[in-house]
């Protein structure tokens, strides 16, 4: 079994976000970051069942950094992190990253549009980005 | 003599929100094609994260209204967070019965659907269009 000074990895923490389409954007930008920019440093929790009392999503939480990644300002991702396993060492919110953004519940939830592609992108870096930031912190 | 007029109560259909494999963005897909677009006036779906979190408003939607859980994995988040809200839970429905049905299908992408799995969201979303119609003529 590897030590955490060996396999050195970041919990990504997404809202699930059903109703509206920042939550759409959140897991896309988790996904975007576990799939392509950060492959071998993260790995993602789902957080309903990290809420329900998962062992393993929590201890994992506990025991290594997370960055949690919200769609809207309910911040669920962040408030359970805290709640549950400790201060996640970043919180992103899609709507503050996109500035003006408002949470809306008409917005193409299903299939991005172009647009809503464009911002998953734009979290995406910032995610990877912080990871970076967070991986250099724990060397 | 008036006619007492109920008020137009919806389904609730409330997908797992599994992140890390193909069977949690197909209970996301079929549940948007009922909301979005096969029974969009009569039913709704609502983050699953907020529900457990203990939001107000989320707990009343599930307790006064029927709901349908659609799970992507054996761990049932959707169904057992119903029922942990007190939620009217009407019917559970599983991605993995879909593909018992059609295992021909071998869907593999997460982050945005591949034919396979689209097609078993296809197959899904008629499942619970079908639970919809039978739970709307009970009321």
């Amino acid at each position: 079994m590897m030590s955490k000074e060996q396999e050195k990895k970041v919990g990504i923490i997404s809202c699930s976000g059903e109703e509206c389409v920042e939550g759409t954007i959140s897991r896309v930008a988790t996904r975007l970051v576990l799939g392509k920019l950060r492959p071998n440093e993260t790995v993602t929790i789902c957080l309903p069942l990290f809420l329900a009392g998962g062992k393993e999503e929590r201890e994992f939480a506990r025991d290594y950094p997370t960055i949690t990644v919200d769609g809207c300002d309910k911040v669920c991702a962040k408030v359970a992190t805290e709640r549950y396993s400790g201060k996640p060492a970043s919180s992103i919110v899609v709507t503050e990253v996109m500035g003006n953004w408002y949470c809306s519940r008409l917005g193409p939830r299903r299939k991005l549009d172009e647009e809503s592609l464009a911002a998953a992108r734009k979290v995406a870096e910032k995610v990877a980005h912080e990871v970076d930031e967070v991986l250099e912190r724990w060397m | 003599m008036k006619t007492q007029v109920r008020p137009q109560r919806k389904v609730i259909v409330i997908p797992c929100s599994g992140i890390g494999k193909a069977f949690g963005s197909i209970s996301r897909d079929a549940t948007y094609e009922v909301t979005d677009n096969l029974r969009k006036d009569n039913t709704r779906t609502l983050c699953l994260a907020l529900l457990v979190s203990g939001d107000q408003d989320s707990l009343e939607l599930v307790r006064n209204n029927k709901c349908i859980a659609v799970d992507g994995c054996p761990l049932q988040c959707a169904e057992k967070n119903v029922k942990l809200a007190g939620g009217d839970l009407a019917c559970s429905l599983r991605v993995v019965d879909v593909y018992k049905e059609n295992r021909h299908l071998k869907p593999k992408s997460v982050t945005f659907l591949d034919h396979d799995g689209q097609e078993m969201a296809s197959a899904l979303a008629d499942k619970i269009v079908k639970k919809v119609d039978e739970l709307l003529g009970d009321q």
